[in-house]
C-alpha cells in the first residue's frame, strides 16, 4: 500500500507537527521506502498468534496509597517557557 | 425490561409524524476516593491552590514513570461488585492519545480493550415498576488538569492539580428512556458509591459527571438512531435539560427529512442548548495501545473475594430487610436507604422507638427541616436518640402530633432532648380520664343550647365541642381520649 | 608516569585504591583530553567545575570500599542530571533543567563516581550514526571521516578517544552495541527490567534499556553491577537480588553450549564479518565450549517489527514534548494548535518527525491491526525463537553489525539502509534479553568488528564470563592514534 501526501498531512496534523509544503515530497517517498520494507511482514501467517502485551511475565507492581509526592510548585514551573508563579500559560484554545 | 405498576411510562417526543422514544446511554465519570493519584504519589484533596498538587509524573517531564495506586484497584473492584458485575481477573492499560493544553502528557491511560470491570446491572424504582439497567463496563483511567479561560484575553491558565487523578468512567448499556430515568440512574450509581465508600459523589467538585448519549426512533423501531455524545455534563438538571433539548433537535431533524451527524457536543447551561464540538471531520482518532510504561495487571481471586466479603450491606439489599424488618412499604424503603447516612439514623431511631411511626416523622418533618436549612442528615441539629425519644412520647400519647411539631421546632432550636422540653414547658398530653371528664363538663354545662341543638340533630357541633376542650387544655387533651369522653357525655 | 587515561577501569580504581592518583588528577587528566578534542564533538554540556570539586571531596574523605572511588564518568545526554541540562540531543530540550537524577546515574554516583559531562547522541536516540543530534556529528576517533555508530556515539566516541574512564548509553534496538562495535569497546544492553528506566528520557518503553559502555569485559562487569538494581519508582523493573559480576568473572566457558544461528549469515555480508565471526567460534571451541547449529526462523522480520513498534511507542512518548510545561516553545504559535504544531516541527528534527509520523500512522484508526498488531504478534514469534533456543544452549554468538563503521553522511539520505545496520542487535531487544558486543578484529582498513554474545534473560554473568574468554584470546588491541590533539 503506498501513502500518499493528503495521508502524510492527516497523520501530521493527528502529530501535531506541521510539514513543510516543500519537504511533504521527499518524506513521502521515504515513508514509502519505510511501508514497503516494514510491509514484509505480511508474508507472514500470525492468525493464531497472541500480540504480545509485555516482554515481562510478571503482574503489574502496585504502590500503597500515601501521599509522598507534590507541593513542588517551583520545581515543577520552573523550566516552563513562558513564565508565572502559580500556572503554565499557553495562547488560548481557540474551538 | 419494564414492569407496568400504577402508573404507565409515558415519555415520548411528540412530533408531527409520530411519536418518538428516547434512548440514552450515560458515561459516568466518577472521582476514586483516594489519598493519593492514581499513578503518582500527590494529593487528590479538594481545593489546593494552582499547581500545589503536582509531581514531575502528573506534569509528564521526561523520564518519569506511572506506579499504580493499590487503592485505586480495590476501589474499582469494589465498585465492580457494588454494581453485580463480572471482575476481570486480567486487564490492560492502554493510552488514548491527543492533544490538550490540560494534558501534560500528551495521552491520558485508561483501559480500553481489556477493562478491570465488565457487564453488570443496577436497578431503578420507577413510579410504574422496577427497571434494570445495564452496565456495559467500568474501567480505570486518569482524571486531566484544568483550563482557565478567563484569566487573560490572549492567554489560557492551566492548572494540574487534578490531572493524573483516578477516575472510573463507568458505561451504561442504552438502556435508558426518559430524563427521570437518568436521574434515578445517577443518584442510583451515586448512592451505591457512596455506601461503598469509593466516590463521594460531590458533583459540585466534579467528583461526579457524565457524557450522555442520545438518539431518538420512532416508536416500536428496533433499530437504534444516530446518537450524539453530550460532553461532560456536571449536574443532574443540566444532564436533563440536555437530554430533552438534544432530543427535541433530533426530532426536528428526521422530521424536516434530515440525517443526523454522529458528533460530540456541548451543552452550553446559558443558552439552554446544545451545539456542536468537533466537526466530523476533525474527528479524533486516539490511536489506544496497550501503554509499554506498565503491565497487565492480574487480580488474585482471593483479593477480589476478600473484598466481596468486606462490602457492606447495598441499598437494594437493605431496601428489603427494611420491609422486612421494620414493616416499612416499599416507597418508604426506598427513601431511607437512598443515603447511608439517612439509613444509618433511621436504623438508630427505629431501635429506640416505633419503627412505623419513626418512618413517617423522618421523611415528614425530618426531611422538610434539613431541607429547609440545605443540611445533611450527618449535620441534623437533632440526634437521633432524642429523634427517638420524640416519636416515642408521639406513640405513648404522651404529647399529641400538634404539639410533637412545637416540641421538633424547639429541639431544632435549642437542640435539647424533648422530655426536657416537654417537661419544662408543661407539654405534657391531658390523658387523665377524670380531669377530661371534668373539663368537659365545665364546657358542656356552660353550652346548655349547644347541647340541646346537638342532640335535636346538630351533630356538626361535635367539632365545636372538641374545639372548646383543646382550647380549654392549652391543646394539650388527649384527642382521642377527648373524643371517647365528649360522645358519652354527650349521649347521656 | 604513563598516561592513566588510556588504561582500564578496572585499572585506574586500582590505581586509586592504591593512592598511585588521586581522584583530582584522575579528574584533570580527563578535562585536558577533552579539552583537547573539541573536533571529536562528543560533550554537550561539561560539568567540570562541579567535577572537580566532588573530585576534591572525594580526595579529602575517600572511601575506597565503593565500586568506583572517585571515578569521574560521562553519561550519554539521555539520563536526566539534576540542575544539568539535560537535552536528549534534540532543540526541543535544548533549555531543559531537570530537577532530578535518573536512577542509573544516582546508582553510579553513589558508588563513589561524579559527572564529568554529557554526552551528545542521536536526537532521543533515534540514529545509527549520530548524525541526527541537533548538537552535530560526532566523529569516530577511528577516523576522521567515520561515524561514531549511534545512538549513543557520543558515548563510544568519548570513551574510545580516552575522554572517560567508562560511559553508559541506551539501547533500544542497537545504540549501545552499534556504537561500541565501530569503536572497538565493549558495550552490553542488559535484560529489559534490570536498569531502571526512570530518569531516562524515552524512546520505546518496551525496548529501552540503559547499559554499560567499557573498554575491557571487566569495567563492563564492575558498571552494570555499579548502574543496575531494583527500583520500586519504576513497574518494569524486576525485583531481584543484585549480582556481584565484577566479583564472580570468570574465563572457564569449557562445556557450554554456544548456539549458531543460521539467519545471521545475511547476503552481502562482508566476508570480513565471517571472518570475525568464524574466529569467535573457533576461540570458544579451543576453549572447550560446544558449538551448537540453531535456526530463529524469524529474525529477518526482526527489522521490519522493529520499525512498527519504536515509532508507535516513540509517537506518544514523544507527545508530551509540546511546548507547554517545559522545553522550547516556538514564538510564532497565535493560539494553542498552532503553537504545537510549530513547536514541535521546529524543535524536533527529520528523523524523529519521520519517526513520530510512522508511528502515528501505524496507530491509526484503520491501520492498527495490519501494522501495530500484526508487529506485537510477530515479536511474540521472534521471543518464542529464543525461548525455544535457548532450552537447548547457554548462549548465542553472532556478529554485532553487519559492517564497520561507515563514512559520514554516507547513508543519511536512504533511511532503510541505515535502518538495516541494526540487524543483527534489534532481535534481541524485541526479545528482552540481555546482549553484549565486544571487540574482536579489524577489517581490512583497519576499523574494529564487534561480536555479540546473547544470553537468556537475566544471563549477564554467563555472557560476560564468554565475553571476557574471547576477550583474552582474540588478540585484539584498540591503536587509536590522537590524531585530533
Amino acid at each position: 500500500m503506498s501513502i500518499d501526501k493528503e495521508k502524510i498531512k492527516h497523520v501530521a496534523k493527528l502529530a501535531r507537527i506541521s510539514v513543510d509544503e516543500a519537504k511533504v515530497d521527499s518524506l513521502t517517498k521515504d515513508l514509502n521506502s519505510i511501508f514497503k520494507f516494514i510491509e514484509q511482514l505480511n508474508e507472514l501467517n500470525t492468525e493464531k498468534v497472541e500480540p504480545l502485551t509485555s516482554i515481562l511475565n510478571q503482574s503489574l507492581r502496585s504502590r500503597k496509597d500515601e501521599i509522598s509526592d507534590g507541593k513542588i510548585r517551583e520545581k515543577i514551573l520552573k523550566n516552563s517557557p513562558k513564565e508565572n508563579e502559580e500556572f503554565f500559560v499557553v495562547p488560548k484554545v481557540v474551538e | 425490561m419494564v414492569v407496568m405498576s400504577k402508573e404507565k411510562f409515558d415519555y415520548f417526543i411528540r412530533g408531527g409524524k409520530g411519536k418518538y422514544e428516547v434512548v440514552i446511554g450515560l458515561e459516568v465519570h466518577a472521582q476514586v476516593l483516594s489519598k493519593s493519584k492514581l499513578f503518582s504519589g500527590s494529593s487528590t484533596k479538594f481545593g489546593a491552590g494552582p499547581n500545589n498538587q503536582v509531581s514531575l509524573i502528573d506534569s509528564a517531564f521526561p523520564g518519569m514513570l506511572p506506579v499504580i495506586n493499590e487503592e485505586c484497584i480495590k476501589q474499582a473492584v469494589r465498585t465492580g461488585l457494588g454494581l453485580n458485575a463480572k471482575i476481570n481477573n486480567y486487564s490492560v492499560f492502554d493510552r488514548k492519545n491527543y492533544f490538550y493544553a490540560d494534558l501534560p502528557q500528551g495521552y491520558q491511560i485508561s483501559q480500553y480493550k481489556n477493562p478491570i470491570v465488565g457487564e453488570g446491572k443496577v436497578l431503578l424504582d420507577m413510579p410504574y415498576g422496577s427497571k434494570e439497567i445495564g452496565i456495559e463496563r467500568l474501567h480505570l483511567e486518569q482524571d486531566a488538569g484544568k483550563s482557565i479561560h478567563d484569566m487573560d484575553p490572549s492567554n489560557t491558565y492551566v492548572d494540574l492539580n487534578r490531572s493524573g487523578i483516578a477516575l472510573m468512567e463507568i458505561v451504561s448499556k442504552p438502556d435508558l428512556r426518559s430524563p427521570d430515568e437518568v436521574n434515578a440512574y445517577i443518584k442510583k450509581l451515586r448512592s451505591i458509591m457512596r455506601y461503598l465508600g469509593t466516590c463521594d459523589g460531590n458533583m459540585q467538585e466534579g467528583s461526579l459527571r457524565a457524557d450522555v448519549n442520545v438518539s431518538v426512533r420512532k416508536e416500536g423501531d428496533k433499530k437504534f438512531g444516530t446518537r450524539c455524545e453530550i460532553k461532560n455534563v456536571n449536574s443532574i438538571k443540566f444532564m436533563q435539560m440536555a437530554i430533552e433539548y438534544e432530543a427535541a433537535r433530533q426530532v426536528e431533524l428526521i422530521e424536516n427529512g434530515k440525517e443526523i451527524d454522529q458528533e460530540t457536543r456541548l451543552f452550553d447551561t446559558k443558552k439552554n442548548e446544545t451545539r456542536s464540538m468537533r466537526s466530523k471531520e476533525d474527528a479524533h482518532d486516539y490511536r489506544y495501545f496497550p501503554d509499554p510504561d506498565l503491565l497487565p495487571l492480574k487480580l488474585e481471586q482471593k483479593l477480589i473475594d476478600d473484598l466481596k466479603k468486606s462490602l457492606p450491606e447495598l441499598p437494594d439489599k437493605k431496601k428489603e430487610r427494611f420491609i422486612k424488618e421494620y414493616g416499612l412499604n416499599a416507597y418508604e424503603a426506598n427513601v431511607l436507604v437512598s443515603e447511608k447516612e439517612i439509613s444509618d439514623y433511621y436504623e438508630e431511631v427505629a431501635k429506640l422507638s416505633d419503627k412505623k411511626l419513626a418512618a413517617t416523622w423522618m421523611m415528614g418533618d425530618l426531611f422538610a427541616m434539613l431541607n429547609d436549612k440545605g443540611l445533611d442528615i450527618s449535620k441534623s441539629p437533632i440526634s437521633a436518640k432524642h429523634f427517638a425519644e420524640l416519636v416515642q412520647s408521639i406513640k405513648s400519647g404522651e404529647i399529641s402530633g400538634r404539639i410533637a411539631k412545637e416540641v421538633f421546632e424547639i429541639m431544632v432550636e435549642s437542640g435539647d432532648n424533648p422530655n426536657k422540653i416537654i417537661d419544662s414547658k408543661g407539654m405534657k398530653q391531658q390523658s387523665d380520664p377524670k380531669e377530661l371528664e371534668k373539663m368537659i363538663n365545665e364546657i358542656l354545662s356552660k353550652n346548655k343550647d349547644k347541647v340541646d341543638q346537638y342532640k335535636a340533630g346538630k351533630e356538626k357541633l361535635f367539632g365545636f365541642f372538641v374545639g372548646q376542650v383543646m382550647k380549654l387544655s392549652g391543646g394539650k387533651a388527649n384527642p382521642q381520649l377527648t373524643n371517647e369522653i365528649l360522645k358519652k357525655l354527650l349521649k347521656g | 608516569m604513563a598516561d592513566i587515561t588510556n588504561q582500564s577501569l578496572n585499572e585506574i580504581i586500582e590505581k586509586v585504591k592504591t593512592k598511585k592518583v588521586s581522584s583530582t588528577d584522575l579528574t584533570k587528566a580527563y578535562i585536558k583530553n577533552i579539552e583537547s578534542a573539541k573536533k571529536l564533538n562528543t560533550f554537550i554540556t561539561t560539568t567540570f567545575d562541579q567535577a572537580l570539586d566532588k573530585a576534591k571531596e572525594f580526595d579529602n574523605k575517600p572511601n575506597f570500599d565503593q565500586l568506583l572511588p572517585g571515578i569521574p564518568l560521562a553519561v550519554k545526554d539521555l539520563f536526566c542530571t539534576e540542575n544539568i541540562k539535560t537535552t536528549a540531543g534534540s532543540n526541543i530540550l535544548n533549555n531543559f533543567v531537570p530537577s532530578y537524577e535518573s536512577t542509573v546515574t544516582k546508582n553510579l554516583w553513589s558508588n563513589g563516581s561524579f559527572l564529568l559531562g554529557k554526552l551528545n547522541c542521536d536526537e532521543f536516540a533515534m540514529g545509527s550514526s549520530n548524525e541526527t543530534s541537533h548538537y552535530g556529528n560526532v566523529i569516530n576517533p577511528v577516523g576522521d571521516q567515520l561515524v561514531p555508530g549511534g545512538s549513543s556515539g557520543g558515548s563510544s566516541s568519548a570513551l574510545a578517544a580516552d575522554l572517560t574512564p567508562a560511559t553508559i548509553g541506551t539501547d533500544t534496538g542497537g545504540s549501545i552495541r552499534q556504537p561500541a562495535s565501530f569503536t572497538g569497546t565493549v558495550g552490553l544492553k542488559p535484560t529489559y527490567g534490570l536498569c531502571s528506566r526512570w530518569g531516562i528520557v524515552a524512546f520505546a518503553s518496551s525496548l529501552d534499556q540503559a547499559g554499560p559502555m567499557t573498554k575491557t569485559i571487566k569495567d563492563c562487569a564492575i558498571m552494570l553491577e555499579s548502574m543496575s538494581g531494583f527500583d520500586e519508582k519504576d513497574s518494569t523493573s524486576i525485583n531481584k537480588k543484585k549480582e556481584q559480576y565484577s566479583k564472580n568473572l570468570k574465563d572457564n566457558i569449557k562445556g557450554l553450549k554456544i548456539g549458531i544461528p543460521k539467519e545471521y549469515r545475511v547476503d552481502n555480508m562482508p566476508k570480513e564479518i565471517d571472518e570475525l565471526w568464524e574466529k569467535g567460534k573457533k576461540i570458544l571451541k579451543n576453549l572447550g565450549a560446544q558449538l551448537i547449529d540453531i535456526s530463529l526462523p524469524h529474525t529477518k522480520y526482526a527489522l521490519p517489527t522493529y520499525y512498527i513498534v519504536a515509532p508507535a511507542e516513540a509517537s506518544s512518548n514523544l507527545a508530551r514534548y509540546d511546548g507547554v510545561r517545559y522545553g522550547y516553545r516556538s514564538k510564532q504559535g497565535k493560539d494553542l494548535i498552532e503553537m504545537y504544531e510549530k513547536t514541535r516541527s521546529e524543535g524536533f528534527g527529520d528523523e524523529v518527525k519521520r519517526r513520530i509520523l510512522i508511528g502515528t500512522y501505524v496507530l491509526s484508526s484503520g491501520y492498527y491491526d495490519a501494522y501495530y498488531l500484526k508487529a506485537q504478534k510477530v515479536r511474540q514469534l521472534i521471543k518464542k525463537d529464543f525461548d525455544d533456543s535457548f532450552t537447548k544452549i547457554d548462549a548465542i554468538l553472532t556478529p554485532s553489525t553487519p559492517s564497520s563503521a561507515f563514512k559520514i553522511g554516507e547513508k543519511m539520505n536512504d533511511p532503510v539502509s541505515m535502518y538495516l545496520n541494526d540487524i543483527f542487535t534489534v532481535p534481541v531487544n524485541l526479545a528482552g534479553i540481555p546482549a553484549l558486543s565486544l571487540p574482536a578484529g579489524v577489517d581490512k582498513q583497519g576499523y574494529p568488528l564487534g561480536l555479540q554474545l546473547i544470553g537468556k534473560a537475566l544471563d549477564e554473568q554467563k555472557i560476560l564470563n564468554i565475553g571476557y574468554a574471547i576477550e583474552k584470546n582474540c588478540g585484539f588491541k584498540n591503536e587509536i592514534k590522537k590524531w585530533w590533539s
